[in-house]
């Protein structure tokens, strides 16, 4: 606690948040809205960060989890208008379970196997929105009834408030002693299991906790949009984007993940006027830092600090 | 002996597919002794702690730790119940301090206590302090020197306080002085009633620390007791040395004087912090048959990986006249160096005709044809099974079958690297003769990499011996077993 309290990085952290917190004073209401959806993409990379930089799973799939909690959410406040709190937790709720289903039996598959089971998770969850259209809106989605708030600035605290709780929850969980054994399985699990440790249960705990806090955001998130679909929460293409944004922020630290989604949501909006380019851009940057500094953005300034 | 037995194996066995890794093995382990478990890579020591360990499923047999049925637990649970393990090789945490590494090993298997006990701090350092790693308490592991990381794995496993240490090649990559500090500590286990087994691939390295020794050889125990009466025994001395030295005078003289085809000067490798080769130099004439003896570990794989461009080193390796390191490994295969190693590499879903044609992908289409019969012919065994998948071969064969895609590569210089890993005497034969049989009909020069003398010595030309990661003898084969033939075991 006071090697914390007399770490200059808390006191940057606090600064950051509390000049986030001002930023609708003088920022626009639509660069709000970008920042909103980052801060929440923010939690799905830190959700999978503590997967692949713990307990060293590539989860392929993060969008599984991120859908599961989504269009759970979406379908009970269609269906029966409870307390979008209520939702939230359903979502939540359901994507833990779903996790669950996933992770224990692909656990015992080992190396790339694990991932390719988290990708088909993703296609099947895909097709069963398709095939169920009656309730999920099929592949035009589905518009929710109620909405976090209809003010931008109040929508935009409620996300960047959530983000700062999932960072202060999953980095402190990251930094405990449950951290450090999930982090020993991860890298050698031979030798955490001669210490003594189940890797099995430790893993599988990884990946609740990560399904919980990506069905939360997964939720929170379309009740912001205020619609589901498969295009902004389930795609493919949107799991690359939260699973480069983790890397690119750095493997490892949580925190470099929401810095990671936060700097890859802005630079494809800044770089809109490019046009069709603005895409290629980003994606070329993104691939430039994950050849040169595979530690990402934050693990190299702290890889810099351990060869002292 | 009246101390209680804390670790018992009946009748242990273990089989991948075909093959029996451990066969029947037997072994007791009482409180407050060191035992060694020895044998040459390959015969079943590895497996023996594994399976202990519960890292890897046992066939048959039993494993009971106390009295307790520990056979089939999962390698948490035996971890728990008092078996703790130093890994030669590990993967400490690298964001962390060396102090945090070993608070791990103190932390309860809990998912629910996300803050270590106070106490924890306190032990940690206790222990940080025994191994001698106060000065480097906080340091990151890869800041440090190789010794001080094998002192933290160690570390690490006393702070879970285990009745029973299995420890991995205890000595390797250390320097003499190291051994000493590590010898002691492995003492301090053993004084504090703690039973100690140690694992590794040679007698000598132990000697001076067991009170017994288990010797395995193919899966099984060859002998037991203690240092001296093992090392004596003469299934051992077999194993190791192969028996009888003998030696060729028939050639020789006019082969070390041609112009040399490799020359290695100066060669160093480090593993990491472990120094695998230093300043190693030797020299291989054309036509020239050499054999590198040395017991595993003295480094003769890490000399011919430096060969074959496949590990960095410094120092001057020239083969034909270039610096080896304008090229790359690929490159140097097809310059004419070609290394056929001792993990074998097959490609075991493939046939062992594919597995030839692989390896002669870089001739003309009658040049290989060529190559191919004659391979059939030094290896007729090979025509039998040619369209016999490569796993399914025995290991002679597959041995067989991994040196013939060696030489279809057309090689100026063969590396053979440990060609009589586990193999039966009557294997060896076989493959003397047609290693004899290559000698005759072609011009090739061959280096040999061998702990068994008694096979690396027929048909060698000039001998070196390698002894912890330095060339300490060089000669011709009648010397060798006049000045080494006993000394070297």
């Amino acid at each position: 606690m006071k090697t914390l309290l007399r770490s200059p990085a808390l006191y940057i952290a606090i600064a950051v948040v509390i000049v986030a917190a001002l930023l609708p004073l003088w920022v626009s209401a639509y660069l709000l809205g970008i920042l909103t959806v980052a801060y929440y993409f923010g939690v799905f990379s830190m959700a999978w960060d503590l997967l692949f930089g713990f307990a060293g799973e590539v989860n392929f799939g993060p969008t599984f989890l991120i859908g599961l909690g989504a269009y759970t959410a979406a379908i009970l406040d269609n269906e029966f208008g409870p307390p979008i709190v209520v939702c939230i937790m359903a979502g939540a709720a359901v994507a833990v379970l779903g996790g669950l289903a996933l992770a224990v039996p692909a656990l015992r598959l080992s190396g790339p196997y694990f991932g390719l089971v988290t990708l088909v998770a993703v296609l099947l969850l895909q097709n069963a929105i398709v095939i169920f259209a009656h309730w999920t809106g099929g592949e035009i989605g589905m518009t929710v009834p109620d909405v976090l708030s209809i003010d931008t600035n109040e929508n935009y605290w409620y996300a960047l408030a959530f983000l700062v709780v999932c960072a202060i929850l999953l980095f402190g969980l990251s930094r405990s002693a449950v951290g450090l054994i999930l982090q020993a399985s991860g890298q050698d699990r031979i030798e955490a299991q001669a210490l003594g440790f189940n890797v099995t249960k430790h893993k599988i705990a990884a990946f609740c906790i990560s399904a919980l806090f990506s069905g939360v955001a997964g939720a929170m998130l379309i009740f912001y949009m205020g619609t589901a679909s498969v295009d902004t929460v389930i795609d493919i293409s949107i799991g690359v984007q939260v699973i480069i944004a983790a890397v690119l922020g750095g493997r490892r630290t949580i925190l470099g993940a929401a810095l990671g989604s936060i700097f890859l949501i802005l630079a494809t909006e800044f770089l809109r006027p490019l046009g069709q380019l603005n895409t290629f851009v980003v994606s070329a940057v993104a691939l430039a830092v994950i050849l040169f500094f595979p530690d990402g953005l934050l693990g190299y300034v702290l890889r810099a600090g351990e060869r002292e | 002996m009246n101390a209680p037995v804390r670790l018992k194996v009946e009748n242990l066995v273990k089989r991948y597919g075909g093959l029996i890794a451990v066969k029947n093995v037997s072994l007791e382990l009482r409180a407050g002794e060191i035992v060694g478990l020895i044998g040459p890579n390959g015969s079943g020591k590895s497996t023996v702690m594994k399976l202990v360990m519960g890292v890897e499923p046992v066939t048959a047999g039993t494993i009971t730790l106390d009295g307790t049925d520990i056979t089939r637990w999962p390698s948490h649970r035996v971890a728990r119940a008092g078996v703790g393990i130093v890994f030669q090789h590990s993967r400490p945490l690298h964001r962390q301090t060396v102090l945090e590494n070993i608070k791990l090993a103190l932390l309860p298997d809990s998912l629910i206590r996300l803050f270590a006990d106070r106490d924890v701090d306190t032990r940690a350092r206790a222990i940080a302090d025994r191994v001698g790693l106060s000065a480097v308490i906080n340091r990151h592991p890869s800041t440090l020197p190789f010794a001080d990381l094998r002192r933290m794995e160690m570390a690490k496993a006393i702070a879970r306080n285990p009745q029973v240490v299995l420890v991995d090649e205890p000595f390797a990559g250390l320097t003499l002085s190291e051994v000493a500090t590590f010898s002691d500590l492995i003492r301090g286990f053993r004084d504090e009633g703690r039973a100690v087994l140690l694992v590794d691939h040679n007698v000598k390295s132990v000697a001076a620390l067991v009170d017994r020794v288990f010797a395995m050889y193919l899966g099984e125990r060859i002998a037991e007791g203690t240092a001296e009466e093992v090392m004596r025994d003469p299934t051992v001395r077999r194993v190791y040395l192969g028996g009888e030295i003998t030696a060729s005078h028939k050639r020789g003289e006019a082969a070390t004087r041609k112009p040399p085809l490799l020359t290695v000067e100066d060669v160093s490798v480090l593993y990491g912090k472990a120094q695998a080769l230093d300043k190693v130099s030797i020299h291989v004439g054309a036509g020239e048959f050499v054999s590198i003896v040395g017991l595993n570990g003295a480094g003769k794989t890490t000399l011919f990986n430096a060969m074959s461009g496949l590990v960095p080193y410094s120092g001057k390796i020239a083969f034909d006249g270039r610096d080896l390191k304008q090229l790359t490994a690929g490159g140097i295969a097809r310059f004419g160096l070609v290394q056929c190693p001792e993990s074998r590499e097959l490609f075991g879903d493939m046939s062992v005709e594919e597995n030839l044609d692989l390896g002669g992908q870089h001739l003309t289409a009658a040049r290989r044809r060529e190559q191919h019969d004659w391979l059939l012919e030094l290896f007729p065994i090979l025509r039998e099974r040619r369209t016999q998948a490569a796993r399914t071969l025995s290991g002679g064969e597959q041995q067989m079958l991994a040196i013939a895609r060696a030489l279809m590569m057309d090689p100026k210089l063969l590396i053979l690297d440990e060609p009589t890993l586990g193999l039966a005497p009557v294997i060896l034969e076989q493959l003397g003769r047609a290693l004899e049989r290559l000698r005759e009909k072609s011009p090739i020069t061959v280096v040999l990499g061998e702990q068994n003398v008694t096979f690396a010595l027929p048909h060698a030309d000039r001998v070196y011996v390698l002894e912890h990661a330095r060339i300490v003898w060089e000669g011709d084969p009648v010397r060798f077993a006049k000045e080494m033939g006993t000394g070297y075991l």
